[in-house]
């Protein structure tokens, strides 16, 4: 009687034994498939980033030149300010301080000219120009090295580089050298390029341009995108009858969601630019275009947000006596918010960054400056990131990757922003 | 077998309630859900200022017979009733009537305690601030205490009104939720098995609450425990498949049930 419960149940316990081997191995085996996709992905993330950091860390670190400049009554017209060569002069008086002088030809100035800013004399210009007082004083101007000197100081030119593969020859790099060794150069955090907008010169070039323009697009694409995908969600989730209409543009929308950025480029240049006549290459057409981009993104979001609302609050509000739309306002979308904020700002990451569609309608030029408007013509972060990447010029490749990490801070100052929100929404309810 | 099925399709089966104590008249209610039919011509009379369970079996049509009288069942996509419920001889299905102001009349408490996730303070006012019941906050103020005192949760979270709702434990919740439904001052409070998450003790303590109500109030309550309907309520009807078998006094039905279904189900052979 109790023997045959006893053999069965020592049996049952050998068969599960025996099977405990097996069961713990797999799932050792599943913790290190886990373990090794995250070390994959890491360490993808790290070549990443340590190369875009290791090429673009330079463009912080500026070197600037002070030169005092003696200005020539002999050589500024005083009736014709604007007409007078201050880069040569600048650089004949950099010369005379190294203590070289210029042939007839003056070549030694021209090749001065190659490593001075014509940032130096256009600060001059500006300064004669505002206190034309200033003509046959002493004037001190700082500016930055040009580009290539600046690549030197860098380590990026090197001496040991023959001199007919060099942008610098001999000379010059032996000027940069005595200039350093003079105290006339300094180095410090290049502000410049944060706070300057594109420029044919690498070492005048900046993302401030880039910046705002972007933050306007995004301004725009937020404000369409936004309402109208929140909106459209709700109305979809919470009051839409489920029939086969409503099933076909759900499945549009998901569908939508995955079509390629560039076509709606093209949907945006036959309809923004080609009929409704929005000012191309501006904040206010980059933005619609997006807005369209991230409207599906947005939609889906919401709708997910909206059904992970439990049905017990509809209940709730409905049972005492709340009619459809206060139970969506007051109760069922502030529950979702957290989630369609999240939606919302990722989406907008995304539409940051996107550049195919923006090539599609023209903001691929070239803007020296902050826009004028929203209808003026601007340049975004990674439209100047492609744009910098084409350059000749090899200055503008360290600044691509600095473009790119401006870009990466503003992206994480995004998502910062919608793990903040969603906390706080949290914290509310 | 033949008379019980006969029985159970009389409209309304052992004590009639007197004509002018009925609140809610039902008449031959038949209940879809797209193809499914959950009700088979219901028929049953709630008397007013008392507690009227509905047991039966689960999947018996009782909660969704108990929906049907705040027309709840609008909010299932593919539901659809037919038949007659009227509420003081209003028909509550009459293209006149606003769901919105037959739920102020006709309040909802459900099985799973659902206070919003808000203040304890909101959750009361909510409703007598959409239906504009109270014009200052003095008159809200009044309101909320009135209900949290008749809910008998005043003493528990007076201190704390400003704290979420969702912080309280399983029974205050229930007892919260019925603080929300009594403050827009309905004439019918449903009860959808309001105990059934709850401990014993604070089970005992809604019974109670709702001993306590149904002087004022007139109470439907779905409840899956036999010895809760006997406690709490003055008539029984009993469901089994969509049908109402038998309804009646409580007492009657629970010590001399007429049909066999109910005998076997009060007596625990099946359900």
């Amino acid at each position: 009687m109790t023997d045959a419960p006893m053999s069965t149940s020592a049996t049952l316990r050998q068969t599960v034994e025996a099977r405990l081997k097996v069961r713990h191995a797999q799932e050792r085996r599943f913790r290190a498939y886990g373990l090794a996709a995250i070390f994959v992905a890491l360490a993808f993330l790290t070549v990443l980033l340590g190369r875009i950091v290791s090429q673009g860390y330079t463009t912080f670190l500026e070197y600037s030149l002070t030169v005092p400049v003696y200005v020539d009554p002999a050589r500024v017209d005083r009736t014709d300010i604007s007409g007078a060569n201050f880069d040569l002069l600048i650089a004949d008086q950099v010369l005379g301080r190294l203590g070289i002088k210029d042939d007839d030809f003056g070549t030694q100035s021209s090749k001065m000219m190659d490593i001075l800013s014509n940032d130096l004399g256009f600060q001059l210009l500006q300064k004669v120009k505002a206190n034309p007082s200033l003509i046959g004083k002493t004037v001190s101007v700082t500016g930055p090295v040009r580009a290539d000197g600046a690549l030197y100081y860098k380590g990026e030119i090197k001496k040991s580089t023959p001199e007919d593969e060099r942008k610098l020859d001999n000379t010059q790099l032996q000027w940069l050298d005595k200039m350093k060794s003079m105290g006339m150069v300094s180095s410090g955090f290049n502000t410049g390029f944060l706070t300057k907008s594109d420029s044919t010169e690498p070492e005048q070039a900046g993302v401030w341009g880039a910046i705002v323009g972007s933050t306007m697009m995004l301004i725009v694409t937020a404000l369409l995108a936004v309402p109208i995908g929140v909106l459209a969600a709700t109305y979809l989730e919470e009051f839409a009858a489920k029939n086969r209409w409503t099933d076909i543009i759900e499945v549009n929308i998901n569908n939508l969601a995955a079509v390629p950025s560039i076509v709606y480029g093209l949907l945006g240049l036959a309809v923004f630019i080609n009929w409704l006549h929005v000012p191309r290459s501006s904040p206010l057409l980059g933005g619609l275009v997006l807005a369209l981009m991230a409207l599906p993104t947005v939609i889906i979001a919401t709708r997910s947000a909206l059904k992970a609302v439990p049905p017990s609050i509809r209940e709730a509000a409905l049972g005492v006596g709340a009619s459809k739309t206060q139970t969506v306002f007051h109760h069922v979308l502030p529950l979702a918010m957290p989630g369609v904020m999240t939606g919302a700002i990722l989406s907008m990451a995304h539409a940051l960054g996107e550049t195919a569609p923006l090539l599609m309608i023209g903001m691929v030029s070239f803007v020296p400056g902050v826009p004028e408007g929203f209808t003026g013509a601007a340049t975004v972060l990674p439209v100047q990131v492609f744009i910098w990447e084409n350059a000749s010029e090899r200055a503008f490749h360290e600044r691509t990757a600095g473009a790119i990490m401006v870009l990466l801070v503003f992206m994480i100052v995004m998502n910062l922003a919608a793990i903040l929100l969603r906390r706080r929404f949290e914290r509310r309810w | 077998m033949t008379q019980n099925r006969d029985e159970a399709l009389d409209p309304v089966v052992g004590t009639a309630v007197p004509g002018d104590q009925i609140k809610i008249r039902a008449r031959d209610i038949n209940v879809f859900y797209g193809a499914k039919q959950a009700l088979f011509d219901v028929s049953l009379d709630v008397a007013e200022k008392s507690v009227t369970a509905l047991i039966g079996p689960s999947g018996c049509g009782k909660s969704t017979f108990l929906r049907c009288i705040n027309r709840m069942n609008d909010t299932i996509a593919g539901a659809r009733v037919q038949g007659r419920i009227e509420l003081d001889g209003e028909d509550v299905n009459d293209r006149g009537i606003d769901p919105v102001v037959l739920r102020a009349r006709v309040g909802m408490v459900f099985q799973k305690p659902n206070p919003f996730p808000k203040t304890i303070y909101e959750n009361v006012a909510y409703g007598p601030r959409i239906h504009g019941i109270a014009t200052t906050k003095a008159e809200l103020d009044a309101i909320v205490e009135k209900s949290l005192k008749r809910a008998g949760l005043w003493a528990e979270v007076s201190d704390r009104l400003q704290q979420p709702g969702t912080g309280l434990s399983g029974g205050q919740q229930q007892r919260l939720v019925i603080a929300r439904a009594i403050a827009v001052s309905p004439e019918v409070i449903l009860m959808d098995e309001p105990c059934s998450a709850l401990d014993p003790i604070a089970t005992a303590r809604i019974e109670e609450l709702i001993d306590e109500l149904r002087n004022q109030y007139c109470i439907v309550i779905v409840t899956h425990s036999m010895a809760q309907a006997a406690r709490v309520s003055q008539r029984t009807a009993f469901f089994h498949m969509g049908k109402l078998v038998e309804a009646g006094d409580t007492g009657d039905i629970f010590t001399n049930p007429r049909d066999s279904r109910t005998q076997d189900y009060i007596t625990g052979r099946f359900g």
